[in-house]
């Protein structure tokens, strides 16, 4: 184990197969990581062949294009070749789209890097009547080209020991354009590099005369050089040309054979394009996507499936009674959604559990508090957030599934136009729209978008989305107001999940005209054809995701719990409270002379101005200490609020009891939707976010929720306030717009100023 | 007659003679296959007029007009009859 295990990185096109390959080679083994430095997804795993008893690690590297800087995923994939040394490259071709395939095959082609190139989905071409000459292919590229098909995996290990075989045969460099009329600059400019002592001097000397963004922060001198070479040539544009180049050598040795047939494709309307005609139609596209959204949640998180129990339909709960079971399938409400059929299914496996092992340490002996710390950490910390994982994974299947079934490509398409508006391409869409299932991955999700800036901004409007976990504090304070203030539950429910949106347009138009100013980033992006997903991706994928969760919930979340107990069942001089135990036995948590309701009662009156703080008599402080929970886990809030009052039933009590105002009340509501969602979501923007941004948009966070919730308390109990707050909002939606009127004309100018002496 | 890409009517097509922008927007047209000589179809507007959806080089790209605009293309003499 103690040898160096040979290193093969899959390198290709989005869309051409490269992660079925991926998963077919490595099968189970593959686990998912970061990139040090750089937040885009690494995925590695172990090739066997049990026959001849080879193995090699495979590295998946993330899908591009080009080489060029132009996304994370880009700078990723040239930085691991460069630096981190594969011992061959496997180049993945789609057989069905060479021409674009093959140009960043003319780009890897001028590493010093050992190189097979695979071409996959030549089945599909043969279906067709036309096939690809592998021989003459690998002659005109100078290495070795094997056939295979990914999904029917089939010469997979004919691949492999290509692959093996080169791995050990170092190979030079050689470019398509040194034939061309760039010959002899690029001959030039690979001698400086070589004089340099640099690696791989034939690409970065292509890279220096392309005036790359990335070369030219590496080694800002070699670059002027090779701009200097070209300057003395009577040459053109560099980068024009070369492109220009790399695609004409390539229509010209590699795509004849195929030309007949692209003409055919376009009066032919495949599958793909009937299918596309219906989900991009003018008129149907977005209310399809807005039915298609509704029945992902509805199927997530419905308890009332099919509107039996709204119908009036009578119903039994199943297995009434059962302590673990009881409403796993319907209740006396409805029918229950895939979603909460697993999670009920999970919180009963779960409450099983840790039942029996209450029992078990309660029948040797075993302290209170021990108990008590235990069912802290375990059940209550590491069981309760576990306990969102089946909807988080079923919200995450289903959005897998229509991105996978390329899908997600459109619905980014149709929806360009109005995000444009607010500084973001339509991509951002996306994960906005997972913000409403859970926030973790939907951060994770903003992987795809272009520029740190967008992806800044996107990131830090997710939080506002009201998501899975916030439903609970939601569904609890809607039934006081409901049954208080006699308002429906139902709309409070609905205008939560507005507010959220609506937050999330302001914001982003806020930071767009202000701290992530920055060029509308571009929107140029493939739409693949139309496919059925893979089962099998689609279970590595949620597999991945299920694992990451459990590790979360395992570690920051067990951490969490066991400080909130300590703090809730010790007094500021470290004496125990002892548990105090309900009409049932079931133990309630003491807070009373707890640190926790110590610390509470001193930070109460930050909440003072939004109507929650120590502004509220008796349990009052209950509020405080539920949003201060709640910036841990948002399903804290209700939690929090229950256990004080001795269960779900006696929150109205408590809550009314304090004498909370209307405006208190919604303002608190409106605080925990909006501010920090909770640690597992920090941990995650933390990872995502540019470096040295997380403490900022921790402020931001904390900082818009608290503006927000002030505006809405004053609104509801002071309402004369809007003639002043309504005002104010203007004036600074203004003077934000102003400000960058102001900062793009300044720029616009500079521009003109460079360009004129240039 | 040349048109930039953005004027084209669905259905319409012709080859790229030239492509105008800065930067890295320029970079990422002609890394997506838009170069001189590539023939390019218009297929469709998305629903809201913006972006374009066109077929170059076998596959399907989506881009704005704002891009589209950069890419002056020399039309085809009886485009519909193919």
């Amino acid at each position: 184990m103690a040898e160096k295990k040979t290193v093969i990185a899959l390198a290709g096109n989005p869309n051409c197969g490269k992660t079925t390959l991926f998963n077919s080679l490595t099968g189970a083994t593959a686990y998912v990581g970061n990139w040090p430095g750089v937040t885009v997804e690494k995925r590695q795993g172990t090739y066997k062949n049990r026959k001849n008893r080879l193995t090699a690690e495979v590295v998946d590297l993330p899908g591009i294009y080009s080489l060029s800087p132009y996304t994370p995923e880009e700078v990723v994939s040239r930085d691991f070749i460069l630096n981190e040394k594969p011992d061959v490259v496997v180049n993945i071709l789609d057989a069905t789209n060479l021409e674009r395939n093959l140009y960043m095959t003319t780009q890897i082609m001028e590493m010093d890097v050992p190189m097979v190139v695979a071409l996959n989905m030549t089945d599909i071409l043969e279906k067709d009547g036309v096939s690809i000459d592998a021989d003459d292919l690998s002659k005109k590229l100078g290495c070795p080209v094997v056939s295979i098909s990914a999904l029917r995996q089939s010469n997979l290990d004919a691949l492999m020991m290509a692959a093996l075989k080169e791995a050990g045969h170092p190979r030079k460099g050689k470019s398509i354009l040194s034939d061309g009329t760039y010959g002899k600059a690029i001959d030039e400019a690979k001698a400086l590099y070589e004089e340099a002592g640099i690696e791989h001097p034939l690409f970065h000397a292509i890279k220096a005369l392309e005036n790359d963004e990335k070369e030219l922060e590496a080694n800002p001198e070699l670059v002027r050089r090779c701009q200097e070479i070209l300057a003395r040539g009577s040459y053109g544009d560099f980068e024009a040309d070369s492109a220009d180049q790399r695609y004409q050598y390539i229509t010209g040795n590699y795509v004849l054979s195929r030309k007949g047939k692209a003409e055919e494709g376009k009066e032919k309307l495949s599958v793909s394009d009937k299918v596309d005609r219906v989900l991009t139609n003018r008129i149907a596209a977005i209310p399809i996507f807005l039915v298609a959204l509704f029945l992902i949640f509805h199927l997530t998180f419905s308890e009332d499936l099919l509107y039996l129990g709204k119908m009036g339909v009578p119903f039994s709960t199943c297995f009434e009674g059962n302590p673990y079971f009881e409403g796993l399938f319907w209740t006396d409400g409805g029918i229950n959604s895939l979603g909460v059929i697993l999670a009920n299914l999970l919180n009963g496996i779960t409450g099983w559990i840790w039942g029996s092992i209450e029992k078990g340490l309660a029948a040797i002996n075993t302290p209170e508090w021990t108990i008590g710390l235990l069912g802290s950490a375990i059940n209550d910390g590491f069981f309760a957030v576990l306990g969102f994982l089946p909807q988080i994974l079923v919200l995450f299947f289903f959005f897998s599934l229509l991105e996978d079934s390329g899908y997600m490509a459109r619905v980014a398409f149709v929806f360009d136009r109005i995000f444009r508006r607010a500084g973001l391409s339509g991509r951002a869409f996306i994960p906005m729209l997972m913000g409403y299932g859970c926030g973790v991955p939907a951060m994770v999700n903003t992987r795809t978008l272009n520029t740190e800036k967008e992806r800044t901004a996107t990131i830090r409007v997710i939080a506002f989305f009201c998501c899975g976990a916030k439903v609970a504090a939601v569904a609890a304070v809607a039934a006081v107001l409901a049954s208080h203030w006699g308002w429906n539950s139902e709309l409070v429910g609905l205008s939560m999940y507005l507010v959220g949106l609506l937050l999330a347009v302001a914001m982003v138009i806020l930071m767009h005209w202000t701290t992530q100013r920055e060029k509308t980033p571009p929107f140029i992006m493939e739409l693949p054809a139309y496919h059925a997903p893979q089962p099998r991706a689609l279970a590595i994928h949620i597999w991945d995701k299920a694992k990451g969760f459990v590790k979360k919930a395992a570690t920051i979340i067990i951490l969490a719990a066991i400080f909130i107990w300590v703090f809730s069942n010790f007094t500021p001089s470290w004496n125990y409270i002892p548990a105090m135990v309900d009409e049932f036995g079931q133990p309630l948590p003491a807070y009373e002379g707890s640190i926790l309701k110590n610390i509470c009662e001193m930070i109460s009156p930050i909440f003072y101005p939004l109507g929650f703080g120590n502004n509220l008599g008796g349990q009052g402080w209950a509020l405080t200490m539920a949003s201060a929970l709640g910036l841990v886990a948002k399903e804290a809030v209700a939690e929090a609020l229950a256990s004080i009052a001795g269960g779900t039933a006696g929150i109205e009590a408590l809550v009314v009891g304090s004498g909370i105002s209307l405006g208190g009340l919604v303002a608190f509501l409106v605080f925990n939707l909006t501010t920090v969602p909770c640690f597992a979501a920090i941990a995650t923007a933390k990872a995502e976010l540019p470096k040295g941004q997380l403490w900022k948009t921790i402020l931001f966070w904390l900082g818009t929720s608290y503006v927000v919730a002030l505006f809405v308390r004053l609104s509801f109990d002071f309402v004369w306030t809007l003639a002043i707050t309504i005002p104010l909002i203007v004036a600074l939606f203004v003077a934000a717009y102003l400000w960058y009127r102001h900062a793009c004309k300044k720029e616009e100018a500079l521009a003109a100023k460079e360009g004129g002496e240039a | 007659m040349i048109k930039t890409l953005d004027s084209l009517a669905i259905g319409e097509s012709g080859t790229i003679v030239k492509v105008h922008g800065e930067g890295r927007v320029r970079r990422r047209l002609f890394d997506m296959g838009l170069t001189p000589g590539a023939d390019v179809y218009l297929r469709k507007k998305a629903p809201l007029g913006d972006p374009l959806e066109i077929t170059l080089r076998g596959y399907e790209l989506s881009l704005r007009k704002d891009e589209a605009i950069n890419v002056e293309v020399e039309m085809k003499e009886g485009t519909d009859n193919g």
